[in-house]
């Protein structure tokens, strides 16, 4: 049974029962309850913003809170254009938080620069963090936030703790 | 009120100011030489029947083959009488501008803007250095001369603000204050 | 005895912070609780829109323009399309100004709800974000019914709008309109005599009338300290002449009278979309008719010759723009903003330079929050009402 759990979420199957089941529901805790700091850039922000709200609410898959803090924090939704000044800062946020740590780049503009290819923007966050899930969009709608964020958390589920 | 009479009551008042009528579609546009600008710009906010008591912008045209190879643009604003009007400073590459924060404080922001993006001095600015862009930039960026694109990898440090040495030198001050 | 050491101690809020509307970072130097002097940094969110609206043909401006202030997106693509046909030369038909008019002051609805949510929000009345939100979704169906977009329709078009307006648009707007008072009214009952609110934001971040003309300051700022200057009376655009609002204006400069007048503006925002709506007929004009800026509409390019060429001419090479420059403003929820444009003749803008009200907000912010507890200072941002995509482009 350990065998078949193990390779139905994606775990090594040599590994034995009691640390799989274990593994198994750490990783559960950690994918429901996963906590973003707020790290609204620009237009993205106010989607995101929007997710967070009654209509889309984004307390539904776990992110109760926004934490103004990165060291109370799980998660981090880059949303909005990140600018060659705003890079330090944003490297600085991403190493304060405790690990696990996870990054979505939300928007186009955190993806890969978006409309904007020019002096002042970065093209893609993921020249100063390492991303998870990339979510396209200019601004993506709440629908695709909640979606990109499902997949972290069927990410989160297949890995290892 | 168009050009021509903004430019009669200026020359009543500004002495030797050699102002010319621009093409203009909206509202009235004036040429400034750089050397009058300030008491024009006195002028303009204290002259009662002018009263341009808000400066909505300062902004710069870089027209690079041209020489004098910068516009600069002031928009001006009466409220009193309802009026708009446009002053245009003509600077060359090297060429440097009086400011007129003294006339009206919002300048301050937007002459170091203009410094920051196109590189043109303001003389006895208080405080000319980066806005929009990192402390460290080199290079004006919306000069027609400067790409639009550069490919460069995303600086992801602050560099330190303190040498090593300055930082032992504390180090030990404070633990021989602690002692002592 | 050792000597009471009194110094100030700097602290600095950064560019992340959750009430700094934005990246906005302030170094604030403190003695006890008292801020003794602010520095704002700005251009954490420097987008560099203007230099690449220079490589863009004209009508590829228009999203640019519109994610600078992403609040109020169809209020800073009205300013650049006002000021680029007036270089063009062009007049827009009845109909495009109300419609025009109409989504104006729609957007002014939305920004004002953002606005009065984290306003209220950082204060302290978090509940207020959920319920500001809930009609600004109604708004954002509206934006959708456009153009299938919630945030940058990108609708206004130059010589016009993209296309003709939905089926729908008249139920859903006037459905909005009738539930909109009601809910004006709930936010004021909630906010309004509360107590704690009103003694956070009263005395607070006081500016007088010449000083905030002398820095600048346009809009419900200057209009909260005694001012009554509004482009749409003073300059008015698109027809704003034949329609009957007032302006809404408050004495004392603190932050609760420029709460008090954005939440006025909210009522006279739904006025003039009232008289809008029944102006505008269901079906009609919905551009100039210049064909050399105005593509022909998709039937007709399916099906006849002249149109396909006209299409394909100004998707592919785009119109020239004769030589000049311009500047027309229009008044945002923030203030006056308008583009000035500087065409050399060619397809492409030479250079356009976005007055952005936020950007002299924060210029003026030492001003309003140096004297004053550092408590105060998320009310006075708040207060401000600045957008850093707007003060950095």
């Amino acid at each position: 049974m350990a065998h078949r759990e193990a390779h139905a979420h994606g775990l090594d199957p040599e590994l034995p029962l009691i640390t799989t089941t274990v593994e198994w529901i750490v990783q559960w805790a950690r994918r429901s309850a996963i906590w973003p700091v707020q790290f609204g850039l620009a237009c993205c922000a106010i989607e995101m913003m929007a997710t967070a709200a009654s209509r889309y609410d984004i307390a539904r898959f776990g992110a109760e809170v926004f934490r103004g803090s990165p060291r109370q924090s799980d998660l981090m939704i880059v949303a909005g254009r990140l600018s060659r000044k705003m890079a330090p800062a944003m490297r600085r946020v991403y190493d304060q938080m405790p690990e696990p740590k996870w990054v979505i780049s939300m928007g186009a503009c955190a993806s890969i620069g978006g409309v904007f290819d020019n002096y002042a923007i970065v093209q893609g966050v993921d020249q100063v963090v390492p991303v998870d899930v990339f979510v396209p969009g200019c601004p993506p709608r709440p629908e695709s936030l909640i979606y990109g964020i499902v997949q972290l958390q069927q990410k989160i589920a297949r890995s290892r703790a | 009120m168009d050009s021509a009479a903004i430019i009669d009551r200026l020359t009543g008042v500004v002495p030797g100011g050699a102002y010319e009528a621009g093409a203009s579609i909206d509202f009235a546009t004036l040429y400034v030489p750089a050397d009058r600008l300030v008491e024009t710009c006195r002028a303009l906010r204290d002259t009662p029947s002018l009263r341009f008591n808000v400066l909505v912008e300062v902004t710069t045209a870089d027209y690079l083959p041209r020489d004098p190879r910068f516009e600069v643009v002031y928009h001006l604003l009466s409220i009193p009488n309802r009026l708009r009007l446009r002053l245009k400073v003509r600077v060359g590459a090297a060429g440097s501008l009086p400011t007129i924060q003294a006339v009206w404080p919002s300048a301050g922001w937007l002459e170091r803007e203009v410094w920051d993006m196109f590189g043109i001095v303001f003389d006895d600015h208080p405080d000319l250095r980066r806005l929009l862009m990192p402390e460290d930039w080199e290079g004006h960026p919306q000069r027609k001369d400067y790409p639009v694109q550069i490919r460069k990898a995303a600086q992801t440090y602050e560099p330190l603000e303190i040498s090593e040495e300055e930082f032992k030198a504390n180090l030990e001050r404070d633990r021989i204050r602690r002692t002592h | 005895m050792a000597e009471l050491r009194t110094e100030t101690m700097t602290v600095n809020m950064g560019p992340q912070h959750p009430s700094t509307h934005g990246v906005l970072r302030l170094v604030l130097e403190l003695d006890g609780e008292v801020i003794t002097s602010a520095r704002p940094t700005i251009g954490y969110l420097h987008t560099g829109i203007e230099k690449t609206a220079e490589q863009k043909k004209w009508q590829q401006v228009v999203p640019l323009v519109e994610r600078m202030d992403y609040l109020a997106a169809q209020s800073n693509s009205l300013a650049y399309v006002l000021s680029v046909e007036k270089l063009l030369g062009l007049e827009m038909p009845q109909r495009v100004r109300d419609i025009r008019v109409l989504i104006a002051e729609l957007q002014r609805i939305a920004s004002h709800l953002i606005w009065l949510g984290t306003h209220a929000m950082e204060i302290g009345a978090v509940s207020m974000l959920f319920y500001a939100i809930r009609e600004r979704e109604l708004l954002l169906n509206i934006n959708e019914l456009l153009a299938g977009f919630r945030f940058f329709p990108s609708y206004f078009r130059i010589g016009g709008l993209r296309e003709d307006l939905p089926r729908g648009f008249h139920e859903a707007v006037s459905a909005f309109l009738d539930r909109f008072p009601k809910k004006v009214d709930e936010y004021e009952a909630l906010l309004s005599k509360n107590d704690i609110f009103m003694r956070r934001t009263q005395g607070v971040g006081v500016i007088s009338h010449d000083e905030a003309l002398a820095w600048g300051l346009l809009g419900p700022i200057a209009r909260a300290s005694g001012s009554d200057y509004d482009v749409r009376k003073y300059f008015p655009y698109c027809g704003y002449e034949t329609y009957d609002f007032s302006v809404p204006t408050a004495t004392e400069g603190d932050v609760y009278a420029r709460y008090r007048v954005r939440m006025r503006e909210l009522r006279e925002s739904v006025r003039i979309s009232r008289q809008a709506i029944t102006r505008i007929p269901p079906a009609g004009a919905w551009a100039c008719g210049d064909p050399r800026v105005v593509p022909p509409p998709k039937d007709k390019v399916y099906t006849e010759m002249e149109a396909l060429i006209q299409h394909f001419l100004i998707y592919s090479q785009g119109f020239t723009v004769p030589a000049g420059d311009a500047y027309v403003p229009v008044e945002g929820p923030r203030g006056e903003h308008g583009v000035y444009v500087v065409s050399d003749g060619t397809n492409r803008p030479w250079r356009i330079k976005m007055r952005a009200p936020s950007f002299m907000a924060i210029q003026a912010l030492p001003k309003l929050v140096e004297g004053g507890l550092i408590a105060d200072v998320v009310a006075v941002i708040g207060s401000t009402d600045v957008v850093m995509g707007d003060c950095d482009r």
